[in-house]
């Protein structure tokens, strides 16, 4: 199969055809961004609302704050985002964060240097992420149940290294917990996590979009029979979201550790569903092949403005925003679901 | 299990290829061998004792302690055969308890019979409302099921804390206590209603022609409903049904302890009832679904906790027991893993029958409740899968 097939689609059509194709592909593009679209316009709309109500809310620091509070999930979201787009999921992502952070937290008690550790943290995320990938591929058995099962093994393990918490006294990691940028021409301040965030978003958009790995990932979601079929590196493509994912899972709780000075076994218990619920708020449908990474971002800012709203609102316990979030989940599937019905 | 040897007895030869080949042989190994390593730890282990009105063993305590997983599973059994899934059903508990605590605590005479029979209808109609409303979403929206249900997922632990306003609602009621641990005819009640609701739901499904419809929605909604079936309104009962089932494990759960914890009540139940389905046997492909599978994997569930305590692993290190022992029984059942030993032990013998791997009689995985649950259609769709997989 020679590959201009695939990247010309519509260049090979007569002149009439290929304006009526141009036309509705230009559609086609519309309604797929139109999800990433609805939830930038609703962010906007909530940080507008909260300014309105709130005279220090719409201040520029307020902004870097979503980020800074919410970097690991950024990160988390993005690794989830991968997995997505191919059609599987991973419930593992928040277990392996606390494993991560927990790993870090012992080594580095255990008097490793922090470069190494962060080293070993990493290639532990990837390991584990590409084992899970392994399984769910080359023994065809449901990724719900065994990323479900690394979710149990990597809770496990963070439990067996120890049941309680374990603070973090090394310099290297204290330094940069209290690291502090001020961006240039602002006064606003930002974190080393969310530099390290951005950059993963970045990486990730590069690899997704501009790479053939990435448009691998695209074609298995859409299909995989046909991606098969195709001849593309299915096997390499899927495994290699989970590894994503895991390595994300590490970052993320390299983060986490940067962010709490410490480990414990109960970090981010849950995380899973709020780094699936960005990733759908994001507009990535769950049945795989369509999303973006940049949506991810934008679903993890929301939550965090939700977040910050009931902070800032006072008033409001802190379990509405379980509600909220459970709502908004609603209403981005049911508008994918308009979308995907008028498409089709 | 033995209604299945006797099915197997039935048909005369081919009794060891029907056992090997059963998809129930790996979870059924699985429950004997925790049984035989805690009989050998303990000998005590399996004997039974009457002391008054009551049974007391270990074996009682695995079935009493398994009975709200073994009933949210047996909803979720019938979710998953029409290739759903009910991610809402840990919430649902939550919601179940706080409903039912509440409205006991606020009753004129919270430890009066009437309280708690007022407290467990509202909460159980509460359930049978979020049935509806992920049917609603499932069977008229058409969201993905996984969605649809992760929608009351992350909502519903707010509402409970809604409802409870975040505290933990202790009640004093002697008849809403009975349901969660009272005992009838010796045994512990939620015994007799996880296994009353299994056995009613297979006698429905599997006595009459209910059960195939569900599988047959599980395969083609589409094609179901043109070949003149209710898919919707069989799609709505069975998230009904499971809310509902959800609903009655969250008042054992909540009467067990006198209180309604909406933050920690259900917590990873789902999980635990999913697993048992699908260790039982249940494709989570939808199409099929055993009974007697989710009963085998709610015990295996559940005996594998009980024998973390009992041989002395720290309760730390139980989750990582349980990951273990999920992949060591997922391996099992897979045909590939299975299909790469066998050909490993095929290759010096030089024959090439292929009997290895995936290939099973009809009917196999459909279980002991009943006869009638094969559904031949279903069992060459993973194959083919396969194949093309490899191609």
């Amino acid at each position: 199969m020679s590959t201009d097939v695939r990247t010309q689609p519509t260049g090979v059509a007569g002149a009439g055809a290929s304006r009526a194709s141009a036309a509705r592909g230009w559609l086609d593009a519309r309604s797929r961004f139109l999800p990433v679209v609805a939830t930038f316009v609703l962010f906007v709309a909530m940080f507008a609302a909260g300014s309105l109500r709130h005279e220090n809310f719409g201040s520029p620091q307020v902004f870097a704050n979503l980020f800074i509070d919410n970097a690991y999930l950024v990160v988390l979201a993005v690794g989830v985002t991968f997995v997505i787009l191919t059609g599987g999921i991973d419930l593992s992502v928040a277990s392996v964060l606390a494993l991560s952070a927990m790993v870090a937290a012992a080594s580095l008690e255990a008097g490793w240097s922090a470069p190494l550790v962060v080293v070993a943290v990493l290639v532990l995320g990837a390991v584990f992420g590409t084992l899970q990938g392994l399984v769910i591929h080359f023994f065809q058995i449901q990724p719900f149940i065994v990323t479900l099962a690394g979710l149990f093994l990597a809770r496990g393990l963070c439990y067996v290294i120890s049941v309680d918490a374990i603070a973090i006294a090394d310099p290297t990691f204290r330094a940069v917990a209290s690291a502090y940028f001020v961006l240039p021409g602002t006064s606003v301040g930002v974190t080393p996590n969310v530099l390290v965030a951005v950059a993963v978003v970045l990486v990730a958009v590069v690899l997704l979009h501009l790479t053939r790995f990435g448009r691998t990932v695209y074609a298995v979601g859409g299909g995989e029979s046909s991606a098969t079929l195709m001849g593309l590196p299915v096997a390499r493509a899927k495994v290699g979201a989970y590894a994503i994912s895991g390595l994300c899972a590490a970052i993320s709780g390299l983060l986490f550790s940067f962010y709490s000075l410490s480990g414990y076994s109960l970090t981010a218990l849950g995380g899973e569903l709020d780094a699936i619920a960005a990733v759908v708020i994001g507009g990535t449908l769950l049945s795989g092949g369509v999303g973006f990474v940049l949506g991810s971002l934008l679903g993890v800012l929301v939550l965090g403005t939700i977040q910050t709203l009931i902070s800032f609102e006072g008033t409001l316990s802190s379990w509405w925003t379980k509600i909220f979030v459970g709502a908004l989940l609603l209403l981005f599937v049911v508008l994918q679901r308009v979308l995907v019905r008028r498409r089709s | 299990m033995s209604a299945q040897q006797l099915a197997a007895e039935e048909r005369g030869p081919g009794l060891v290829a029907r056992a090997t080949g059963s998809r129930l042989l790996w979870p059924v190994l699985a429950l004997v061998a925790l049984l035989v390593l805690n009989t050998a730890v303990n000998p005590g282990f399996l004997s039974v004792e009457v002391r008054g009105d009551r049974l007391y063993g270990s074996l009682v305590d695995i079935l009493k302690n398994g009975a709200p997983v073994l009933l949210v599973a047996v909803g979720m059994t019938l979710v998953i055969a029409t290739r759903g899934i009910d991610l809402s059903v840990g919430a649902v508990v939550a919601i179940a308890g706080a409903v039912a605590c509440t409205s006991v605590a606020t009753a004129p005479d919270p430890s009066s019979p009437s309280a708690a029979v007022v407290g467990m209808s509202t909460a159980l109609a509460v359930c049978v409302l979020l049935g509806l409303w992920n049917g609603f979403l499932v069977s008229v929206v058409g969201i993905q099921p996984i969605i649809a249900t992760l929608v009351l997922m992350t909502a519903g632990r707010g509402i409970a804390m809604l409802i409870t306003d975040a505290q933990i609602i202790t009640v004093n009621n002697p008849t809403l206590n009975a349901v969660g641990a009272g005992f009838v005819l010796l045994l512990p009640v939620p015994i007799l209603i996880s296994v009353g609701v299994l056995v009613a739901v297979a006698l429905l499904t599997r006595r009459t022609a209910l059960g195939l419809f569900v599988e047959s929605v599980g395969i083609n909604p589409e094609a179901s409903r043109l070949a003149g079936l209710r898919s919707r309104t069989i799609l709505w009962t069975v998230y009904v049904f499971s809310a509902l089932c959800a609903g009655v494990a969250g008042l054992m759960i909540a009467a067990n302890v006198n209180a309604a914890d909406a933050n920690n009540a259900g917590l990873w139940i789902e999980l635990d009832a999913i697993l048992a389905v699908v260790i039982g046997g249940t494709s989570l492909a939808g199409g099929r679904y055993s009974l007697a599978g989710t009963l085998v994997g709610a015990m295996v569930i559940q005996t594998l906790t009980t024998t973390v305590y009992s041989i002395g692993v720290p309760p730390e290190v139980s989750l990582v027991f349980k990951a273990v022992v999920v992949i060591l029984v997922f391996l099992a059942q897979s045909p590939q893993a299975r299909g790469l030993l066998v050909r490993r032990r095929r290759r010096p013998a030089a024959a090439g029958s292929p009997r290895g791997g995936g290939r099973r009689a009809p009917g196999d995985g459909a279980g002991s409740s009943g006869g009638t649950g094969s559904t031949p259609v279903r069992e060459d769709a993973p194959q083919e899968h396969q194949e093309v997989g490899r191609a």
